[in-house]
């Protein structure tokens, strides 16, 4: 599908400028490719342009030198229109070594840029990559404008006043890298000057180096004795609402949301976690923020840290346990503890490819039926997913707000393309946040009488610190009874609970849904959920610009859903799902709705590109002008009007 | 333990209105009784005291003491108390636990509360066996148990809780059993204890494992079978004739006989509860050859973990506000301005 929409080949970088440009760096694990584009999306936000990230490295710490399974790649998306996604195949691709052409050449869009360096295309190298001859030289390359020439020299070259050893001259080869980059896009290269001399203040020589090798790339693509493919192209900034803007990660936007949802409840902030990539960085980030009257405990396994999470919402604060997707099977018994204690708990899930160890640095929202469904019992548990890096900071104080208001565990769903992705965030003003102040019970609550479990009008349990006088009572995982909390097994006291707790998750107050984009009926609605927001939302934009009938629906709460939902889809002839996994919420949505949802799945560790997305909604609309099965779509074309190119 | 205002109590003031369901004859009555009559000793206030169980039949405990109590999963006590401890350090918590949830499935979480040392008293019951499953054998049931699980005998080695706890950094160990007049002093001492205190309790399952420590426990030559360990005692037994010695030349233990109560001549220790050498080696002492060594083995203070925590936490924050608008506006930022045509 994907290669139909994009194979009419067309120069991606060109003086036919478009508004967007997708950009991959890759080399080896250890060639400093995500410094390389963290920094490249900087100056890209800086520079005022929107933009969305994707990295994408291995799983392995150092993976041996050269080979193809030690490429890590960054990819970036930036341009002066609105961005939602990583981009689908790049227009230029940064080539380190023989390994990172090999893994992603075939991406790149035909016509695109490569830029490759050949003082790394040794034999040994190229064996390594398993490239029989060099494919510099045997003409395979010949779909794309190559520009090879040796970088590890020019940058050795260009660090030679400063004395380094070969392999630290080398090191400075990502820094060439990017002072070229920054010289195609039009960047100032001061706010990089910046970061390297607070970055190696400790070893100013190591600054120094760098900034030269930054200066030489950059003169390279100045002084220009490449008149070839290499131009020169100023995207303009994206025209966006007025105030303070930053880039953001998913993984800061947790952190930032879970702080910014404590504060709104007046609670301190516990947080029980365990090192598990991707989400580790949750914990890191909120390792800083003890002024915050944040507690974090690296727990001695995933179970002590949501335990130790629930002691600690047992004990009167918000508590917080984070993971991926084989720590949230493991937390799982402890789930069903705070939902039948019925404490305040939110865990959030950074998704990966699985089953069990899976893909750990690969994305996937594969775990939708293990946190709808995924405890044993009747365990009903409200989930909150997240479209992006920056919708993270608001779904975040949403689980925080259920959780409390309701007394039960909530699920946050991320995934490992929102945890490390960056995108552009308008940075928001604590004082427009609604506080939600929590109360404790500090006095009996039915006369002479403490009733643990009486419920309120939304069905939750009141809230009691230990240490409170005059309230002691007991709490467990066994069946308590009605009201008193006491053990009771009985029968009608069993199904009296069992209907409470799940009449207390399916009565939770959650906003209708609204309609991302298009009419709320008519023929075709591409309803989806986390991370696949992007692709989605430009997807369904494009075919509407050809005539389609078609609407984006972005579901933010998947338990339990807005009371709305099954109407507006059944407002739709069909309902098509894209997920990346086997169509876990096209089934859940099915069960709920009795919707004829439509399965468009993907499970390779890599988000959706618009252009499959487009072609997958272009077989719901046979015969409409404009779409003669996706050939004739040019992505790029289509959505850059307006640009201005620069040539030297 | 924690410093409080010492309430008065009494033992009716820490029973609840529960209907105790452990076995007719079970040990687990008289632990329960050994603590309602210690918490008013200790002036402890049941609003701030918190029980904290595992799953099995000791981790019932909670649900009959009044008090706060928080029967959780099996074997994960400890972090459960941990969350608490760091989240209200006021709190006065005591674990309950037993051999199978303590040392089998929890194993790993009691070994890090003790390194850790979170300030609560651990009282781990030790029956040798699994009670509420029906009686199959446990971490520390002897070698050729037999059992619904093991028919023919077990084969495994038993674990040795004492030993366990001093391995993973315990800095209080004790011991005691169930119907021990001595029980509430060891569980004094352990309040006392600023830290994790290791409790261990050989308590008598009726059903499953009846009498398995009536060798040290029975009151019939009882004297000759335990050794009362005090603080600046020597460790006598047996009615001052024998006593606890070290063998220099293989650096162990020994018993040695006293005569006319000279034990300093027979060269008889004096207990240093502070000693990890000899603590190490009591944890170590097997009954049989030697007496059981009872009451407390180890208790050697330091700081405690959430006190570090909270110290830590402080020291961080120095000088820092908590401004979440300064917060979310942290890194590299930039300013649009001018007029909205196509906002993101």
């Amino acid at each position: 599908m994907a290669d139909q929409a994009v194979s009419k080949p067309q120069a991606a970088v060109s003086s036919n400028t478009p508004d967007a440009v997708v950009v991959r760096f890759a080399g080896d694990s250890g060639d400093g490719m995500q410094l390389t584009g963290g920094q490249f999306t900087l100056s890209t936000a800086l520079a005022g342009n929107d933009l969305a990230t994707f990295p994408d490295f291995p799983a392995e710490i150092r993976a041996p030198q050269g080979t193809l399974f030690g490429v890590s790649a960054f990819q970036i998306n930036f341009g002066s229109r609105e961005i939602n996604t990583a981009g689908d195949a790049p227009d230029v691709l940064v080539a380190m070594n023989p390994a990172a052409l090999k893994t992603n050449v075939e991406a790149v869009k035909p016509g695109g840029l490569l830029i490759i360096d050949t003082g790394e295309f040794s034999k040994r190298n190229l064996d390594k990559a398993k490239y029989a001859t060099n494919p510099v030289e045997d003409g395979s390359l010949a779909k794309w404008q190559v520009l090879a020439f040796d970088i590890s020299a020019q940058t050795i070259e260009a660090v030679k006043p400063f004395g380094l050893g070969n392999k630290d001259a080398l090191r400075c080869k990502n820094m060439w890298t990017l002072g070229l980059a920054m010289w195609m896009f039009d960047r100032p290269r001061e706010p990089i000057h910046q970061w390297l001399r607070a970055k190696f203040a400790k070893a100013p020589e190591l600054a120094d180096a760098n900034i030269a090798a930054l200066d030489a790339g950059h003169a390279y693509g100045e002084t220009a004795e490449l008149s070839g493919p290499l131009k020169q192209l100023h995207l303009d900034p994206v025209p966006s609402a007025p105030g303070l803007y930053r880039t953001i990660t998913g993984a800061e936007a947790v952190a930032m949301g879970l702080v910014a949802g404590a504060q709104l409840l007046e609670l301190p902030l516990f947080f029980g976690g365990y090192p598990i990539t991707p989400a580790s960085a949750i914990l890191h980030h909120l390792a800083r923020l003890k002024e915050f009257g944040v507690t974090t405990f690296q727990a001695e396994d995933e179970i002590a840290a949501i335990c130790s999470a629930i002691g600690a919402s047992y004990a009167g604060q918000l508590g917080v346990t984070s993971s991926s997707g084989p720590g949230i099977a493991l937390k799982g018994e402890a789930m069903g503890l705070a939902i039948m204690t019925e404490l305040p708990l939110v865990i959030v899930n950074s998704q990966r490819g699985g089953p069990s160890t899976g893909l750990p640095t690969k994305t996937e929202q594969s775990d939708l039926y293990q946190a709808v469904y995924g405890r044993n019992g009747d365990a009903p548990m409200p989930v909150v997913a997240a479209r992006s890096p920056a919708d993270v900071f608001e779904c975040a104080i949403e689980a925080c707000r259920i959780a409390v208001q309701y007394m039960t565990p909530v699920m946050l769903l991320t995934d490992g393309y929102i945890a490390n992705a960056a995108e552009p965030w308008k940075v928001p003003d604590p004082a427009t946040f609604k506080p939600m102040p929590v109360s404790f019970l500090e006095e009996k609550n039915a006369g002479d009488e403490l009733l643990p479990y009486k419920r309120d009008a939304k069905g939750a349990r009141p809230w009691i610190r230990p240490g409170t006088p005059g309230l002691m009572h007991r709490i467990g995982g066994i069946e308590k009874a009605v009201d008193t909390g006491h053990i009771d097994y009985s029968p009608g006291n069993h199904q009296a609970m069992t209907d409470a707790r799940k009449g207390k998750v399916d009565g939770i107050d959650v906003p209708d849904q609204e309609v991302a984009l298009g009419e709320t009926s008519g023929k075709l609605a591409v309803v989806g959920w986390g991370s696949t927001y992007g692709p989605i939302h430009q997807a369904v934009r494009r075919s509407r610009a050809k005539g389609m009938d078609v609407s984006h629906i972005h579901v933010r709460h998947i338990w339990p859903m807005p009371a709305n939902l099954g109407d507006l889809l059944r407002g739709f002839d069909k309902v098509l799902v894209p997920e990346m996994n086997t169509g876990q919420f096209k089934t859940v949505l099915r069960d709920q709705y009795l919707v004829d949802a439509q399965p468009l799945t993907k499970t390779s560790g890599q988000p959706f590109q618009i252009a499959e997305l487009e072609a997958a909604i272009a077989t719901y609309f046979d015969g409409v002008p404009g779409d003669a099965g996706g050939d004739e779509i040019e992505p790029n074309l289509q959505q850059l009007p307006s640009v201005k190119a620069v040539n030297p | 333990m924690n410093d409080m205002t010492p309430i008065t109590t009494t033992l009716k003031d820490w029973e609840t209105d529960q209907e105790v369901r452990w076995c007719p004859g079970c040990g687990d009555y008289a632990i329960l009784k050994a603590v309602q009559r210690t918490l008013p000793q200790l002036g402890a206030d049941p609003a701030k005291t918190v029980f904290v169980s595992g799953i099995g039949c000791s981790s019932r405990f909670p649900y009959y003491i009044e008090s706060y109590g928080f029967h959780t999963i099996h074997g994960r006590a400890p972090a459960f108390a941990t969350g608490i401890k760091l989240a209200s350090p006021e709190l006065d918590v005591w674990l309950v636990t037993g051999d199978g949830d303590g040392l089998s499935i929890g194993g790993n979480h009691l070994m890090h509360v003790l390194r850790r040392n979170v300030n609560m008293q651990i009282m781990l019951f030790n029956n040798e066996i699994y009670g509420l499953t029906k009686g199959q054998a446990s971490p520390t049931s002897r070698e050729g148990t037999r059992s619904p699980s093991t028919p023919y005998g077990s084969v495994d080695h038993p674990a040795r809780p004492a030993a366990f706890a001093l391995g993973s950094g315990a800095r209080f160990v004790g011991r005691g059993f169930d119907v021990s007049k001595n029980l509430p002093d060891v569980l004094k001492a352990a309040h006392a204890h600023q830290g994790a205190a290791f409790v261990e309790i050989f308590q008598n399952c009726i059903v499953y494992n009846k009498d398995v420590f009536d060798a040290f426990a029975a009151p019939k030559g009882a004297e000759d079978r335990q050794l009362w360990l005090q603080d600046g005692e020597p460790m006598l037994f047996a009615g001052g004739t024998q006593g606890i010695a070290l063998d220099r030349e293989a650096l162990r233990l020994k018993v040695v006989d006293v005569a006319d109560g000279d034990w300093q001549s027979a060269g008889v220790i004096v207990h240093d509860v502070k000693n990890r050498s000899v603590a190490h080696m009591l944890v170590e002492m097997p009954f049989g050859p030697f007496p059981m060594a009872l009451g407390v083995l180890y208790d050697d203070p330091r700081p405690t973990f959430e006190a570090a925590v909270a110290e830590e936490r402080a020291k961080a924050s120095a000088g820092k506000e908590a401004n979440l608008a300064k917060l979310l506006a942290t890194g590299q930022t930039w300013t649009v301005s001018g007029t909205a045509q196509d906002p993101i």
